[in-house]
């Protein structure tokens, strides 16, 4: 005696009642046994059910591929139940690798054909989802022809299978190409909409239909106007606007129409203008509408004052209540922001209050806006913005902060006003690396390419910090420990010898004469935190962890190791120095920066340093500091030498030096011995 | 293009699954438990949509169920999220006050509904009385 089968409540009520997974599985595996008996001498009549059944486990993803043939008969049976359950499995089941599918084709033929709407909406339904290109091929006339059929209601389905249909077989474009004129005079709304989904697909596949359909924009721009000012028509409604799907819809053709095309946006002009301004923004169907709006006349040729429009449109946004909106905005705006920067730099105050998005997808775009935007007369106020984001932002967005300041400030020859700034940056870099170290390695490729800027004093300090990087890791959090106050003060000098003592100290500096002001700078900033010893920052777990942080630097792979400094010569007083530094990042590059001091009674005047390196190099020198070394130790001269070196050649350099000193005119040609390995390997 | 539209609980449960470009079938379980997983962790602050992979994940979430739509980036995200909201307002209507329960006994009423709104990954209806016509049609006949 056969037990019954459950039936499909019963069956997900037994699914439900279970209490594990293994539980599941045993119903699950029972019922499908049940299922394949019935299928193989089961009652016809019941079949659907059957089917049913087994689609409702193929949903929570157990094996159902023996239902596959069931499909197939199902279809081919003349009742409705049996048909629709039928081609449902098809879709859920069948896939172009099977051969299965193939088989349906002729059932489709038969069901489109045959004049019963809701058996053509079916079979339509399948074909558009499981439609191969041979399928496609087979009944593409069958679809052409229902087309332009009276009822609205196979004629909406038939126009988005003509949508597959293209995609599958572009060649058949030229069939569905002639009707779509005739769809667009469509009152019915699923029947426009479809046509507008076909015209775009049409258009993006093929530059010769785009052509074609320019002849249409007057058309479209007279239903769009139709929709947006009939004001309320209760029958597309949403939330007061008159199907916004089909305006979004519409929109979009147009932009693909308008663009790059001067008479069609002529065209779309007054249209979007009367959108853009009359479209009820208190609610999303009307926002999502606005947007649509905003995207197109920023594509197309619109005019200025059309497109200002849409930037502020994009402003407001960020100030809306709701966090999509301004998720959308912020992405639109970094769309537009190389274009139409001055309209956009109007909404920058908003765009750097949305730094402080709890919602880090908001908060990265608003920074990647934020760094867009700084330009020579907001870099001050937008650094210190970003600056004060850096403290507080999340771990992962802290690279891009910092690098994103520094480059940012760079292109703005920001430094020349404000010496002191690059120490500031260089610091709050630091300190953000000290909580951070991964983002170490391009912090310090983004001060390595301070070392070759031309001002000197940005190049000093590039060199120092890098060589801080690098050297003195183990003791960054010693260096940046809160100092003892001394008094302010210092000269120029005190600079030289600042840098010198900060390479040489061992633990925490104590300084042991009046502090160059710099050095108190550096160590201003940290009010409030000092590295090790104070309770850590809100993001980072570990708080003695400091040193562990340090020492636990991730291995960047092209880690260079410190190269030591190397004295060069030295005649009556002048000496020169070379520092080295290999960019992580460019191996073939090194950098080279010669300084020559003077410790001896009278300045050296008309100093000039000529290098030369063998052939496989590329040697730039840059405009040195000054040709003036001043005596007693006084401001030294410095000079960056930038060497390529591809094919890791051994590294000879020569240099020449010419120089007036002590009332004589002196050259010198040396090479350069023992120079380290460090430099070329 | 809509590649794929889900209703899930919260608890992981997959309540309904329409695949508009193909899936395998192994990998739909592991895609629909990473939506899921997406969708959990967002808080009441985060944006409702969520860039996951290739594609953008717009979601919705109605009591214990959580409606995503995955879209490619042509597709305008709001009037997505509006086009959830209507899908649930539909359902409301022909369920009278909708609740999981009902998709779940009557998922293939739901997949009519579904179909009759989107073909192809493509939204084709969006008029409540036009998308319910054929079905109150096939439950009269049936009765």
């Amino acid at each position: 005696m056969v037990v019954p089968s459950l039936k499909l409540q019963d069956l997900i009520e037994e699914i439900r009642g279970a209490k594990t997974q293994a539980q599941e599985r045993e119903v699950i595996q029972k019922e499908c046994a049940h299922i394949r008996a019935s299928f193989r001498d089961g009652d016809p009549l019941h079949r659907h059910r059957q089917l049913a059944k087994l689609l409702y486990v193929h949903m929570l993803g157990y094996p159902a591929h023996f239902g596959q043939m069931e499909c197939l008969k199902l279809i081919t049976s003349p009742r409705f139940t049996d048909k629709r359950v039928g081609y449902l499995g098809a879709m859920l089941l069948l896939d172009e690798r099977q051969d299965a599918h193939l088989l349906i084709t002729n059932s489709i033929k038969n069901d489109l054909s045959q004049g019963i709407q809701a058996v053509q909406g079916l079979a339509l339904c399948t074909l558009s989802t499981v439609g191969s290109a041979e399928m496609c091929r087979d009944l593409a006339t069958e679809v052409e022809k229902l087309l332009l059929q009276p009822g609205p209601y196979v004629r909406k389905k038939a126009v988005l299978t003509a949508v597959h249909i293209i995609r599958k077989v572009p060649e058949l474009s030229n069939i569905f190409l002639p009707p779509c004129a005739q769809l667009l005079h469509e009152r019915h709304h699923g029947v426009l909409l479809g046509t507008i989904t076909l015209i775009t697909e049409l258009c993006e596949r093929s530059p010769a239909a785009l052509k074609h359909f320019r002849k249409v924009v007057p058309q479209l721009v007279q239903i769009l106007w139709t929709l947006v000012t009939t004001g309320y028509s209760t029958e597309h409604s949403i939330s007061g606007v008159s199907d916004p799907f089909l305006q979004v819809q519409i929109l979009r053709l147009l932009r693909i129409l308008g663009r790059n095309h001067e008479e069609s946006s002529e065209t779309m002009n007054d249209l979007l203008a009367q959108v853009a301004t009359n479209t009820d923004t208190s609610r999303n169907a009307g926002n999502a509408v606005l947007f649509e709006t905003v995207l197109t006349i920023m594509d197309i040729r619109s005019v200025a004052g059309l497109r200002v429009l849409a930037v502020n449109i994009l402003g407001r946004f960020l100030l809306n209540s709701d966090k999509n909106i301004r998720y959308v905005a912020l992405t639109s705006l970094l769309r537009v922001v190389q274009s139409d920067h001055s309209a956009v730099q109007r909404h920058r105050p908003t765009v750097v209050e949305c730094l402080r998005e709890p919602d880090a997808s908001l908060s990265r775009r608003a920074l990647e806006l934020s760094l867009a935007l700084v330009n020579s007369s907001n870099v001050r106020a937008m650094t210190q913005e970003l600056q004060s984001f850096l403290e507080s932002c999340p771990p992962d967005l802290r690279a891009d902060c910092a690098s994103g300041i520094l480059l940012a400030a760079e292109s703005n020859h920001w430094y020349k006003w404000q010496p002191g700034a690059l120490e500031n940056m260089g610091t709050s870099c630091w300190r953000g690396a000290v909580r951070k170290p991964s983002p170490f390695s391009r912090i310090r490729q983004v001060v390595s390419v301070y070392g070759s800027c031309l001002d000197v004093e940005l190049q000093q300090r590039a060199v120092e910090y890098n060589a801080l990087f690098q050297k003195y890791d183990h003791m960054r959090a010693a260096i940046l420990e809160k100092m003892p106050l001394v008094e302010r003060g210092g000269t120029q000098d005190e600079e030289a010898k600042e840098s010198k003592e900060a390479q040489h100290s061992e633990a925490a500096l104590v300084p042991t004469e009046p502090q160059a002001s710099k050095l108190l700078d550096l160590l201003d900033l940290l009010d409030g935190t000092s590295g090790a010893a104070q309770p850590p920052p809100p993001l980072e777990p570990s708080s003695e962890g400091t040193s562990v942080h340090l020492l636990d630097l991730p291995c960047v792979s092209s880690a260079p190791a410190s190269i030591p400094n190397l004295k060069v010569f030295e005649r009556e007083g002048l000496q020169l120095n070379l520092s080295f530094v290999r960019p992580p990042g460019t191996p073939a590059l090194l950098l080279i920066m010669v300084t020559a001091i003077n410790t001896s009674e009278a300045d050296v005047t008309h100093f000039v340093c000529q290098a030369a390196v063998p052939k496989s190099f590329q040697l730039q020198l840059q405009a040195p500091s000054g040709d003036t070394v001043p005596a007693q130790g006084g401001l030294p001269v410095t000079q960056l030498l930038r060497i390529l070196n591809p094919k890791k050649a051994p590294l000879r350099l020569k240099l020449r030096l010419t120089y007036n000193h002590f009332g004589q005119s002196v050259q010198e040609i040396f090479e350069v011995n023992n120079l380290p390995v460090e430099t070329w390997q | 293009m809509i590649k794929f539209f889900l209703m899930v609980n919260k608890q992981g449960q997959t309540r309904l699954s329409k695949y508009y470009e193909h899936v395998e079938i192994n990998k739909r379980t592991l895609l629909e438990t990473e939506v899921i997983k997406s969708c959990l962790s967002r808080s009441n602050e985060q944006c409702s949509f969520i860039e996951f992979k290739d594609f953008k994940l717009i979601y919705r979430q109605y009591a214990a169920l959580f409606i995503v739509v995955g879209v490619n980036d042509t597709e305008n995200e709001m009037a997505i999220y509006e086009f959830i909201h209507n899908f649930v307002e539909v359902l409301d209507e022909y369920f009278s006050r909708v609740s999981e329960l009902d998709i779940m006994f009557n998922l293939d009423k739901v997949h009519i509904i579904l179909d009759e709104m989107v073909l192809n990954g493509c939204i084709v209806e969006t008029n409540r009385a036009r998308i319910l016509a054929p079905l109150l049609i096939l439950d009269k006949m049936s009765e």
